[in-house]
C-alpha cells in the first residue's frame, strides 16, 4: 500500500494524488494518443463515440453526481446543442464560433430550467426536466421549417480553418475537447465553485447554513451542464452526420443517466467508465446473439432488457457503480491479504421523507 | 355543442384511464415514498395477458378481468418482495432509475413474447350501438370506462374509510414508525399497496383496451402523463390524482380540438407537459396538499 506523506495544504486539493497516480494518467494519455496508428478505424471510430459520450457524461455528472439535482432531460440539451450547431454551419459560421455559441445557448436554457428547479426537489425536478425535454422534443418535430422535422437535418462534415478533418483527425479533436473538459470539471470541482456544488448535494440546509446561494450554486450547475451536454451534443452531429428529433428522445436522457450511474455516481473517471460501457454493450450483445441458439438470439429487445437488468442489478448490488467496483479491487490488492469485506460496507439511511409528521 | 359534450366524454373517458393508473404512483407513494415509474409498464402487461386470456385462450371476457386483477395483484407483491423491498433506504433516486429499468425489462419482454404491433380485443360491449342523446353520440366504451372508474373510486373510498386494513394502511402512509408501534405490519401494508397498485394498473389496462390498441410503449408515454396527473393533483391524494388524470384528459382533448387547427402546430403533443411544467412553478405541491416542506 502507498502512503503520501502531504507537507503543504495544497496537495490535499491536488489535481492529481502523487506523481505515480500522474504518471498513471499520463501513460493512458500516450497510449489513446498512439491508438490510431496502430489500431483500425473501427476501434478508432469506437473510441471517438466513447468520448464524446464522456463529455455528455461529465455534463451529466456535474448535475447529478455533484450536485444532487436529478434530470431526466438532458437529451434536451443534446439536441439543442447539436440542432443549433448544425443550423449555424448551415449558414455559414465557422466550427470555432458555433460550438461556443451552441454552449452558450444550451446554458441560458439550462438557467432558465433551473429558476423552476430551485422551487423543487428530487423526483419533482426529474418529472419537470422530463416535461422540459418532451416538449423541446415536441417542438424539434413539428417546427420542421428550422430543423427539418422528422426528414432530418444534414450536419456539414467538420472542418476547422479550412481543413476538413478526416476521421483520424477527428478523433484527435474530440481527444483533445474531452481532455480540456476534464481538466476544466476537475478544476472546478476542487474549487470553491465545485465545493459548493458537493455542499448542496450533501445537504441543502447545512449548505445554506454555510453561507451557500443555493439559487446562485444550482443555476451555475445547471448552466456549465446543459453548456457540456451542449458541446457534445455538437460533436455527436458531426459523428451521426444527420439529425433526427427521434435520435434525442427520452430514451436518450436515460441512457445518459444510466452512463452516469453504471459508470459511478460521484466520480470523474465513472463518467469515462459509463461511456465505455455504454458505447461496447450493443457490440457485446451483438457478439453473445451468435452464440445464442437463434430462438433467443434474433430477439429484437434483447439490447433494452440487457440495459434494464444491468441497471437494477447495480443499483442493488453496486450503487457507486463500476468505478465503485475498481476502488474496491484497488483497496483488495494494495492491502492484499488484510482486506476485509466490511470496509467498504454502505450505511443504509433511514426512510427520508418530505412529509412533515 | 354538441362537438362539445362529445368532446367532454371522450376527454373524461381518456382522464379516467389516466386517474387509475395515477391512483397507482400515489398509493406507492403514499405507502414507501416510492416512485414506481413503470406504472405505466404494468398497465400494458395487465392489458397484453387480457389479450391473450381473450384473444388466443377464448376466455369469456368478465372471467379473464377478474383472472388478470388478480394474477397482477400477485405481480405487484412479488415486483415489492423481490426488487423494492431491496431498495428500501436507498436514495429516492436510486428508487426512481430502478423502476426505470424496471419498465425497460417490462417492454421489452412484452415485445419479445406479444411482438411490436398494435393488438386489441372484442368486449362485450363492443357491438353495443352508441348512446344517442339528441345529436349527441357516447361510444359505449367511454360510458363503460367512466361508470368503472367511478364504481372504483366508491369501492376505494369505502376500503379506505371502513375497513381495518384500510385503516392500517393510512396510518402507515403517515407515520411508519408509529404504525408499526401499534402493531400493523409495515411490511405486509407496503406489500398489498404494491399489489394494489399493480390491480389499479390492470384495470387501467383493460378500460384502455376498447379505446386504444395495445403495443409495447404504450404504457412509456402514458405513463409519463399519468404522472403528470398524479403531481397535478397533488402528489399523495388519491382524489387528487383522479381529479388531475380528468384535468390531463381534457386538457389534452380540447387543446386538440380547438388550438391545434388555429395555430397550425401540434400543441396538443406539448399542452400537457406544458400543463406540469407550469403546475410544478406555480404550485409544486398540487391542487390538494398534503405535503409541506421539510424543516430542520
Amino acid at each position: 500500500m502507498r502512503f503520501v506523506l502531504k507537507t503543504d495544504y495544497h496537495r490535499d486539493s491536488g489535481l492529481f494524488r502523487d506523481r505515480v497516480q500522474f504518471s498513471w494518467y499520463a501513460a493512458l494519455f500516450i497510449f489513446v494518443l498512439c491508438l490510431p496508428i496502430v489500431s483500425g478505424t473501427y476501434v478508432e471510430s469506437q473510441l471517438t463515440t466513447v468520448f464524446m459520450w464522456s463529455i455528455a457524461g461529465a455534463g451529466l455528472m456535474i448535475l447529478v453526481g455533484y450536485t444532487g439535482l436529478i434530470s431526466l432531460g438532458h437529451a434536451a440539451f443534446l439536441s439543442v446543442g447539436a440542432y443549433t450547431h448544425a443550423i449555424m454551419l448551415d449558414l455559414g459560421v465557422p466550427m470555432f464560433v458555433s460550438i461556443p455559441l451552441a454552449m452558450v445557448l444550451c446554458s441560458a436554457l439550462g438557467v432558465v430550467v433551473s429558476i423552476a428547479a430551485l422551487r423543487m426537489t428530487g423526483i419533482y425536478l426529474a418529472i419537470a426536466t422530463l416535461a422540459f425535454a418532451m416538449i423541446v422534443e415536441k417542438i424539434v418535430k413539428n417546427w420542421s421549417a428550422v430543423t427539418g422535422g422528422n426528414a432530418g437535418f444534414k450536419v456539414a462534415p467538420p472542418e476547422l480553418f479550412g481543413w476538413e478533418l478526416d476521421s483520424t483527425a477527428y478523433y484527435y479533436f474530440c481527444l483533445l475537447v474531452l481532455t480540456v473538459v476534464m481538466l476544466c470539471v476537475s478544476n472546478l470541482l476542487r474549487a470553491p465553485t465545485g465545493r459548493a456544488f458537493i455542499a448542496v448535494r450533501d445537504s441543502e440546509i447545512s449548505a445554506q447554513a454555510m453561507g451557500i446561494n443555493l439559487l446562485k450554486t444550482k443555476a451555475l450547475a445547471f448552466a456549465v451542464s446543459a453548456a457540456l451536454t451542449g458541446l457534445a451534443g455538437t460533436l455527436l452531429g458531426y459523428q451521426w452526420h444527420y439529425l433526427f428529433p427521434d435520435s434525442f428522445s427520452m430514451l436518450t436522457s436515460i441512457q445518459l443517466l444510466m452512463l452516469v450511474i453504471i459508470g459511478g455516481l460521484g466520480s470523474m473517471s465513472g463518467v469515462v467508465f459509463g461511456a465505455i460501457f455504454i458505447t461496447l454493450l450493443p457490440d457485446g450483445i451483438a457478439t453473445v446473439r451468435e452464440w445464442l441458439p437463434d430462438s433467443i438470439g434474433n430477439l429484437p429487445g434483447l439490447e433494452p432488457l440487457t440495459f434494464g437488468f444491468l441497471l437494477i442489478l447495480v443499483l442493488i448490488f453496486e450503487p457507486l457503480g463500476i468505478n465503485g467496483r475498481w476502488q474496491k479491487m484497488r483497496l483488495f490488492f494494495s492491502q492484499f491479504p488484510l482486506y476485509r469485506n466490511k470496509t467498504l460496507k454502505r450505511q443504509k439511511s433511514f426512510l427520508r421523507t418530505e412529509r412533515v409528521h | 355543442m354538441d362537438t362539445f359534450f362529445q368532446l367532454l366524454l371522450s376527454g373524461i373517458a381518456q382522464g379516467c384511464v389516466y386517474g387509475l393508473v395515477a391512483i397507482g404512483f400515489v398509493l406507492i407513494y403514499k405507502a414507501t415514498e416510492m416512485v414506481n415509474f413503470a406504472q405505466g409498464d404494468i398497465m400494458m402487461l395487465g392489458a397484453f395477458i387480457t389479450i391473450t386470456l381473450i384473444n388466443h385462450l377464448n376466455w369469456n371476457y368478465f372471467l379473464a378481468v377478474v383472472t388478470v386483477i388478480g394474477a397482477m395483484g400477485l405481480f405487484g407483491l412479488t415486483l415489492e418482495r423481490v426488487l423494492l423491498r431491496r431498495m428500501i433506504g436507498e436514495s429516492p433516486f436510486a428508487v426512481l432509475m430502478a423502476t426505470i429499468g424496471l419498465g425497460f425489462v417490462l417492454r421489452s419482454v412484452a415485445g419479445m413474447i406479444w411482438g411490436h404491433d398494435s393488438q386489441s380485443i372484442l368486449t362485450p360491449y363492443t357491438n353495443i350501438p352508441p348512446l344517442r342523446f339528441g345529436e349527441v353520440v357516447f361510444p359505449v366504451a367511454d360510458v363503460v370506462v367512466v361508470g368503472a372508474t367511478v364504481v372504483l373510486c366508491g369501492l376505494t373510498f369505502l376500503f379506505f374509510r371502513y375497513t381495518r386494513f384500510g385503516v392500517a394502511m393510512q396510518a402507515t402512509s403517515q407515520n411508519q414508525l408509529a404504525a408499526s408501534y401499534v402493531g400493523i405490519s409495515v411490511k405486509r401494508v407496503v406489500g398489498v399497496s404494491w399489489a394494489l397498485a399493480a390491480a389499479f394498473a390492470a384495470i387501467a389496462g383493460i378500460l384502455l383496451l376498447p379505446l386504444k390498441s395495445a403495443y409495447p410503449h404504450v404504457g412509456l408515454v402514458l405513463g409519463i402523463k399519468a404522472f403528470a396527473a398524479a403531481i397535478v393533483g397533488g402528489f399523495g391524494s388519491l382524489p387528487g390524482a383522479m381529479i388531475g388524470g380528468l384535468a390531463i384528459g381534457l386538457v389534452e382533448i380540447f387543446t386538440k380540438y380547438w388550438i391545434d387547427d388555429i395555430v397550425q402546430f401540434s400543441v396538443s403533443e406539448t399542452s400537457v407537459y406544458i400543463l406540469l411544467l407550469l403546475m410544478l412553478i406555480v404550485r409544486p405541491s398540487g391542487i390538494f396538499t398534503s405535503m409541506q416542506r421539510k424543516k430542520v
